[in-house]
């Protein structure tokens, strides 16, 4: 049996195998994910982020019970950092998870980000999609703590939620650039510390002054997530979303954003294994570098005579 | 070089609350190139083998301090018979006589390392015995 037929026919081995492949050796894992694609697009995915230790994993935790409670199935990605220095990671995400670790309608994977800066790692895309044929209703992905600009979740998330906590002083406003304008629904979480109103207070107050018109406002919902408050508001706020991307046709317009940047990234990599082919093959690159170190030539003309065999007329 | 990272499960077992072993064991083998999951305390063997197969670990290590090995470890090594994921490598630690170690060896528990161990001592019997 492949890997793809044991997926589909609920076998979590062959699931946690084949997330494996894709991160280790993703050009081994195409024709799995060829036999599942069919079986995708089921699943809303949502994608969570903020600072560290904003309580984005208890969070996640709280809303996969919530929706265990309404019978629907649920699949984890929760992504921590990769040590740029040595390669290793410690996955520390699913701590806050582990109620969940026996229940058969929950899958949770842990990735390191391995190179990646954008706060997700490289194969998430891919595990979103074999969990999805998987037959999970909900992926949650989980960045990781985020500062300013790590906004990759907003390519692959059909919702984006944006944690913050009180406390962080003028962490608002250092990070109003990047991660805030991704939000689709914002939570101020450990709401029942002191400053947390102002929290909320300042992010509608940025949300009044968005001058573009924008369908949709996204709402601001507090939660204590330890404790389990504003988690039924939240997921409401969740589906809410939803529904707008649904009726308002930008669900539609996301995922073709979403699928156009997967096949250039695709043919990308594919062409460039082929250019890099062909010109060693000639060994043309040595020769235009050792022209351009000896300023016999600038990089410039050096790149258009490499391409110059595929200038379309 | 290795193409891929080796993925360790590190999980205390049972009900004693002294993580400090497991915690500079994770670092240890971040900062060896692995990818350390963590769950913290108070495991279930039941817990750790389905945590194990979902992370698609290539190694379990699992550490106990209350005298409960001689009950937990089989148990572990048991349950990941039931779900054939008996290839992945379980080894222990903590305070664990040495007379107990027999029995847990032959349980499938691939090592023990009591306190004083190195931990270099475990990164490289890991290494030496995950496939490349």
């Amino acid at each position: 049996m492949t890997l793809a037929q044991g997926i589909l026919t609920g076998d979590r081995r062959a699931l946690a195998r084949l997330i494996t492949i894709v991160e280790n050796q993703p050009a081994k894992a195409v024709p799995d994910l060829q036999v599942l694609y069919p079986h995708t697009g089921e699943a809303l995915v949502i994608g969570i982020t903020g600072p560290p230790g904003s309580g984005k994993s208890t969070l996640v935790d709280k809303l996969a019970k919530e929706l265990r409670r309404r019978e629907k199935t649920v699949g984890i990605i929760a992504v921590d950092p990769t040590s740029p220095f040595t390669g290793g990671a410690i996955l520390g995400d699913r701590i806050r998870m582990q109620d969940l670790a026996t229940d058969p309608g929950v899958y949770i994977r842990s990735m390191g980000t391995r190179g990646s800066l954008g706060g997700l790692a490289k194969a998430a895309h891919s595990a979103i999609e074999i969990l999805d044929a998987a037959g999970m209703d909900y992926v949650f992905v989980e960045t990781v703590g985020v500062g300013q600009s790590e906004v990759d979740i907003v390519r692959i998330a059909d919702t984006t939620m944006v944690t913050l906590v009180p406390g962080l002083g003028d962490e608002i406003q250092t990070i109003k650039a990047g991660v805030l304008e991704i939000a689709d629904v914002f939570v101020v979480n450990k709401a029942d510390r002191p400053g947390a109103d102002q929290v909320a207070l300042q992010l509608e107050m940025m949300l009044d002054l968005n001058t573009k018109e924008k369908k949709w406002r996204p709402p601001v919902l507090s939660t204590v997530a330890n404790a389990g408050e504003g988690i039924a508001a939240l997921l409401e706020g969740v589906e809410q979303h939803y529904q707008y991307l649904h009726e308002s046709g930008e669900l539609r317009g996301r995922r073709r954003a979403r699928y156009r940047a997967e096949i250039m990234a695709i043919v990308e990599e594919g062409l460039r294994d082929r250019l890099l082919t062909f010109w060693s093959g000639e060994g043309k690159i040595n020769t235009v570098v050792e022209e351009v170190i000896a300023r016999r030539k600038d990089p410039y003309s050096a790149a258009t005579e490499l391409l110059q065999p595929f200038s379309v007329k | 070089m290795r193409e891929r990272p080796i993925r360790v499960l590190i999980a205390k077992p049972g009900l004693d609350g002294h993580d400090r072993g497991a915690k500079i064991m994770a670092r240890a083998l971040r900062d060896a190139g692995m990818e350390v999951i963590y769950t913290g305390l108070r495991q279930t063997p039941e817990q750790i083998v389905e945590t194990g197969i979902q992370e698609d670990v290539d190694v379990i290590g699992m550490s106990i301090l209350s005298g409960a090995h001689t009950h937990l470890f089989p148990k572990v090594m048991q349950l990941l018979k039931d779900k054939e994921a008996g290839d992945i490598l379980v080894i222990g630690g903590g305070i664990i006589p040495d007379e107990d170690i027999p029995a847990l060896k032959k349980a499938g528990i691939a090592a023990i390392f009591t306190p004083g161990t190195l931990t270099e001592t475990v990164i490289d019997f890991i290494k030496d015995r995950v496939p490349r």
